[in-house]
């Protein structure tokens, strides 16, 4: 396969398997070490380079990121950025800051901190969520962040868009794609690869077929109409935070958490809901929200609810050359949605439990309750016996309690290394005692408090 | 100047535009092949059968290895006990032992080929826990060490008060963002040259030596960098470059040798976990009369360094506080899991938690602050050093002031006996027999308290937690005093090589590795000070087996005190040469080095000038500095002596926050005082006291090693094991220096930094601790790590 994009402000060919990382390409094949390896599966950002095109600058984890996802596009790493003798601003603030002591995570933490810089972002902790340093304990490296906020930025980063001829693994439009995956029913489809990124890197697998779906820009953006947003499947995570903040504080709130700033912006929609995690962090929300689900195959499409899509544990709704085209999300199912990602880290973590409650309370009663939870079970599921006992009961302390005993009929979660099985059920429990803390005002995130007073 | 300068690290500008090189940058000769191991799948077994037929027809693989290909002479991979065979046929001793070694044309070809083994075990009974191994007498040594003084049990019986009580404290992976890295160059005649990301460069030379059957002088080791090593490097190395260096001799070919990040996890040891019983006896005030300790601990499948981690444990069982009795018994478990080994502190770290633990318990037993248990229970404060009063003299000056070699010592009464002085003395014995000479934590305490303005914060937190029933708050402060000195005696000392070329530039080597601590850069600031040039004429050059030899491990804290005046040593040689060049040629004796400068009588000199005379006159411009630490003598088996030169101290406070319905929790605000005697490098020593808190935290909050009951580390990689993200540092992190100088005659008089301030994390977990007491009346008894899962178990327990 040929792929083509801008390295470094110079154009380059690859020809390379489908499934070769830009992080080896470039140590392996370019000598372009500066590029380090920390963890190989997309968890410690040392391999953070700057990809750019029409959309702009983000920042990616070149060790699970595809060549043939870089057609068409410029990238930039720490080999790149400074001009000679001259640094980018981040590079200067973090000498002047000693931000680096072992240096091994700085290329990366240089790469992010510079396209944040570029994007003009100051949220410097959730721009690093995703690099990981063990000797600094992050202080300098925030100083340094906050030091070269202000500086101008430097012209040289520009993307300046060029002819990348067409390849047949890489379909430009859902046409396109339909048709190909029709001809070629097991080939793998490949959007972000944050997920299947690791099949290669960690299982080892051959991806004998592949499909890149990074081409098919019809498959990307978000409609909104009066009732509804239509999320198309190649939305990337990174586009949810402000879409859903309006709505559904909460919501948008777990997306900033969702994993880190490379994975939101490579990671997409679509992709969290088909790989059929029992711990992906989209479903229970939007199942909680009463989303539906678009399929394709062909020229056929069917809608179905997103809570069906989930049969049971690596088993979903999805046929042959059948592949997610959009998720339809009713406003009204986020006017009284709450989600809550429980993990051991903050940030950057694969929640233990995650609790979506959509409860609507009219004349101090429960309308109606659709609560789902993602780590619980082998599927996203909902937590129907809990809901049936809420209904039509007033909003009191005293129905949350009568409805506890329901989780444990709803779910039988397993231990694993992220939480014991009762412990997710206690958490689970809590998490309704803490919908019901919120709606009477009290302080109930440890991320909403201060130091002090 | 340099010393005392807070000059940025020296490799700053390389790391920030990606041009330092790590092993794996290394760029090697064409044909370099690189390795993987094949590894166990059982945690205990015997292999019965081995087929690796799709191993060897792979694509890529140039040669396999297995235990068979070595006859009798398996390498031997251990630092100490000789029990690590580098690949074993015979008995598997836990998940993620090396049995087949694959040499191929690139590193997927190895890791993919090495994932093709067919290999049958029969399942031996696998030690996974503390019990069924104590149950079964699995140890490394004959039995426990008691270390101790006083008669502990009677104190204890006869006490106003008892307590009793047990911690669980979780190990740590270190995390190295650059995993296990070697590569081995052929050279002619045998020869072999190793890259080795490595604390420990000399012993990678041996070992290789060992392995390959030729002299030391036959192995050349190099390390310019490692990408993090926090103790983890010290001997998890040796099977990498050892496997290198065999398959470099035999195709001939460079070869390299790096773990993906899994198997590293999976392979190498981590911090040694431990469960500390304790049974205390105290007076009204919270005085500790009498103390019985007893230490479990995991070594794993072999012995590494256990035996000395162990070993320190013990020696900080006493942490900040007088014992008059105490009793300490230690047991070091041979088990089927990852063989534990060095990590920042040594043992350290867990020691002073199980003290800690139980001055937290007295307090609440008491209904007292936790503080004024701790200060009622501290060593006797320093006495002041004046002038007469046995403190040498040495090259130093203040930081503010310019140092030049030749200033005089200015005692400086910077802490006064602590503010008030209304504490009764109480002792400064250890309960190993060395008298604390310099404990400086009383007026630190009462600096931090003040400047963190602790007793109003402290009524702020009650009065939060008594209006919030959800999210509780919680304050920990936790001191911290550390014994600076290898505890093997022998290991305290260090060499160094200085040139200086006929252009007055000056090529600095020593034994000592940089692994980001800074080591590099402070010990050039000391060159630099003793030529009086400026840090642009120093080339710092990596450490080679082949310029300083028999070197320790860079390791204990002990990188800049031992290398530092190994170097300052070698500069003082040359410079004795170049003064009495300067008398026999000027008649002057009157000598002073500063700004590139050389004084002497009425003449000025340009350095470079004077070096090129030198030359000319046919002086030597090179030499080599030894050091050995002065005054330790350590006998193990008694557990006796003074193991220590000198004591760091350190004191954090921490305030959290605690979600009382899951857990979850987050450190808000952290101040910290540390003791780096008179710093070398107040920039740099800021970073490890930075860097140390966040990361002595991190393993007592977020990091949870978990295995299954078959032994399998489900915690393997990032994505499961969670060291602290860039939001987990604390919202308000206020760090500052104590301002002293260390009364013992160091570098400078300054004071090791890389060990003791992590420590200083204790406080975030014993803030923990504090806002689970405040959900109920019973001790919660928090287990480390404190996950959210573990602090609502601990809420559940105050609440009984």
């Amino acid at each position: 396969m040929e792929i083509t994009f801008r390295l470094n402000g110079a154009l380059v060919t690859a020809s390379e398997a489908p499934t070769r990382t830009l992080l080896d390409y470039l140590r392996d094949t370019r000598g372009l070490t500066g590029t380090k390896e920390g963890c190989n599966e997309g968890d410690c950002g040392a391999c953070t380079v700057m990809v750019e095109d029409e959309s702009g600058k983000k920042p990616l984890n070149a060790c699970i990121l595809f060549l043939p996802q870089l057609h068409g596009k410029s990238v930039t790493t720490v080999e790149g950025l400074s001009k000679g003798d001259t640094l980018h601003p981040v590079q200067s603030a973090m000498i002047e800051e000693h931000g680096s002591q072992c240096g091994f995570c700085t290329p990366g933490i240089v790469m992010s901190l510079a396209t944040a810089h570029a994007r003009g972002e100051t949220d410097h902790e959730d721009i690093l969520a995703g690099n990981l340093c063990r000797c600094t304990g992050y202080a300098p490296i925030l100083r340094a962040a906050k030091k070269a906020e202000t500086a101008p930025i430097p012209e040289e980063l520009e993307h300046i868009p060029f002819p990348a001829p067409a390849i047949v693994e890489r379909p430009e439009n859902a046409d396109e794609l339909a048709a190909i995956y029709a001809l070629r029913p097991d080939a793998t489809l490949i959007a972000g690869a944050t997920d299947v990124g690791l099949w290669v890197t960690k299982q080892m697998r051959d991806l004998d077929e592949v499909i890149f779906l990074n081409g098919v820009e019809d498959l990307r953006g978000i409609s909104e109409t009066d009732e509804a947003f239509e999320i198309r499947a190649m939305t990337p995570i990174a586009d949810l935070i402000a879409l859903f903040k309006p709505y559904s504080p909460s919501l948008s709130e777990m997306y900033r958490r969702f994993a880190s700033t490379q994975v939101r912006a490579a990671a997409t929609l679509g992709g969290n809901i088909a790989n059929g995690s029992p711990i992906g962090d989209s479903p229970p929300p939007l199942i909680a929200a009463n989303a539906s689900l678009t399929l394709r195959k062909g020229e056929e499409r069917r809608t179905i609810a997103l809570e069906d899509f989930f049969i049971a544990y690596g088993k979903q709704d999805r046929g042959v050359s059948e592949f997610v085209e959009s998720i339809t999300v009713p406003k009204s199912g986020l006017t009284d949605l709450k989600v809550y990602k429980l993990s051991k880290r903050f940030d950057q973590d694969i929640s233990a439990v995650c609790g979506a409650f959509n409860i609507t309370i009219s004349d101090g009663k429960i309308a109606a309750a659709r609560i789902a939870f993602g780590g619980m079970a082998g599927t996203p599921a909902r937590a129907k016996t809990v809901e049936a006992a809420l209904i039509s009961q007033p909003w009191s302390m005293d129905t949350i309690e009568a409805a506890l005993p329901g989780f444990a009929e709803d779910y039988t979660p397993m231990s694993d290394m992220r939480a014991s099985a009762a412990y997710r059920l206690t958490a689970a429990q809590n998490m309704l005692k803490r919908y019901f803390a919120e709606s009477q005002g009290l302080t109930t995130s440890v991320l909403n408090v201060k130091e002090g007073a | 100047m340099s010393v005392g300068s807070p000059l940025p690290h020296d490799a700053a500008k390389l790391h920030v535009t990606g041009q330092a090189r790590y092993i794996d940058d290394i760029p090697l000769p064409a044909g370099a092949l690189h390795l993987a191991f094949g590894l166990s799948t059982v945690a205990h077994g015997e292999i019965t059968a081995m087929d690796l037929s799709a191993v060897r027809a792979a694509p890529g693989v140039v040669r396999v290895y297995t235990a068979e290909d070595f006859g009798d002479h398996v390498p031997d991979c251990s630092p100490s006990l000789g029990d690590e065979p580098l690949l074993t046929s015979t008995e598997v001793q836990f998940i993620g032992q090396p049995i087949f070694l694959v040499v191929a044309t690139s590193h997927q070809a190895a890791r993919k080929a090495a994932k093709l083994g067919k290999i049958d075990y029969k399942d031996l009974p696998a030690l996974l826990d503390y019990d069924s191994a104590m149950e079964a007498d699995s140890r490394f040594e004959d039995g426990p060490r008691i270390y101790g003084c006083g008669d502990a049990a009677t104190a204890i019986a006869e006490a106003p008060h008892k307590i009793e009580g047990s911690i669980e404290i979780g190990g740590q992976e270190h995390f190295y963002l650059e995993g296990q890295a070697a590569a081995a160059v052929p050279q002619e005649g045998g020869d072999m040259l190793v890259h080795s990301s490595t604390q420990h460069p000399s012993e990678i030379q041996h070992k290789v030596a060992h392995a390959l059957h030729v002299p030391m002088h036959a192995v050349r080791v190099e390390t310019r960098r490692m990408g993090g090593g926090f103790g983890g490097k010290e001997s998890q190395g040796n099977w990498l470059a050892i496997a290198c260096a065999i398959a470099a001799r035999d195709t001939g070919k460079p070869c390299k040798m790096r773990y993906d990040r899994d198997d590293d996890m999976v392979i190498t040891g981590k911090r040694h976990d431990f469960r500390i019983s304790y049974t205390c006896g105290f007076d009204d005030e919270g005085r500790i009369l009498g103390i019985d300790f007893l230490q479990i601990t995991r070594g794993g499948w072999s012995m590494d360094l256990t035996l000395p981690v162990a070993d320190r444990a013990m020696l900080h069982a006493d942490n900040a506080y007088f014992l008059p009795h105490a009793r300490i018994e230690s047991h070091r478990l041979k088990m089927n899991t990852q063989s534990n080994t060095a990590y920042r502190g040594f043992g350290g770290p867990q020691g002073v938690l199980g003290i800690e633990r139980v001055v937290d318990h007295i307090a609440h037993e008491l209904g007292k602050d936790p503080i004024e248990v701790r200060k009622l229970n501290y060593y006797d404060e320093m006495v002041t050093p004046t002038a007469g009063d046995g403190v040498p003299e040495d090259h130093v000056l203040s930081l503010e002031g310019e140092p030049t070699s030749e200033g005089s010592v200015e005692h400086v009464d910077a802490h006064p006996q602590h503010a008030g002085g209304q504490v009764t003395p109480r002792g400064k014995l250890t309960p190993y027999g060395q008298e604390v000479e310099d404990f400086i934590l009383h007026g630190m305490t009462e600096e931090l308290l003040k400047t963190s303005d602790y007793a109003a914060r402290k009524k702020s937190i009650e009065k939060w937690n008594s209006e919030n029933p959800i999210i509780k708050k919680g304050l920990g402060v936790s001191p911290v005093k550390f014994g600076i000195s290898f505890t093997l005696t022998h290991l305290n000392q260090a060499g160094a090589l200085v040139h200086i070329y006929n252009d007055g530039s000056i090529h600095l080597n020593h034994g000592g590795t940089e692994m980001g601590q800074g080591l590099f850069q402070k010990v050039a600031q000391v060159a630099a000070t003793e030529f009086g040039v400026s840090l642009d004429k120093i080339k710092i050059t990596a450490t080679d087996t082949a310029k300083v030899p028999n070197t320790s491990a860079t390791a204990a804290s002990s990188g800049t005190d031992l290398n530092g005046m190994a170097v300052k040593n070698a500069c003082d040689r040359i410079r004795t040469r170049l003064e009495v060049f300067i008398l026999d040629r000027f008649g002057e004796s009157d000598v002073s080095w500063a700004k590139g400068k050389v004084h002497f009588g009425v003449h000025e000199m340009a350095f470079d000038e004077l070096i090129s005379l030198a030359y000319m006159n046919r002086v030597s411009l090179s030499a080599t500095g030894f050091y050995k630490t002065p005054k330790i003598e350590w006998d193990r088996i008694a557990g006796k002596g003074r193991p220590f030169f000198y004591f760091a101290h350190g004191i954090a406070i921490t305030e959290v926050a605690l979600d009382t319905l899951t857990g979850e929790n987050r450190i808000l605000r952290a101040d910290i005082l540390h003791d780096a005697g008179a710093s070398l490098n107040p920039a740099i020593d800021k970073g490890q006291i930075e860097g140390g808190y966040v990361q002595g935290a991190g393993w007592l909050t977020t990091e949870e090693l978990v295995w299954d009951d078959k032994g399998v580390l489900k915690t393997h990689a990032p994505s499961t094991y969670k060291i602290p993200a860039c939001s987990d540092a604390p919202d308000v992190f206020n760090v500052d220096l104590w301002d002293g100088r260390n009364r013992e005659e160091t570098i400078y008089r300054s004071k090791a930094v890389g060990e003791p301030p992590f420590m200083l994390g204790i406080s975030a977990f014993l803030a923990l601790s504090d806002a689970c007491a405040a959900c109920g009346p019973a001790y919660p008894a928090l287990n480390a790590p404190a996950t959210p899962e573990e602090c609502l178990k601990a809420i559940a327990r105050a609440k009984a």
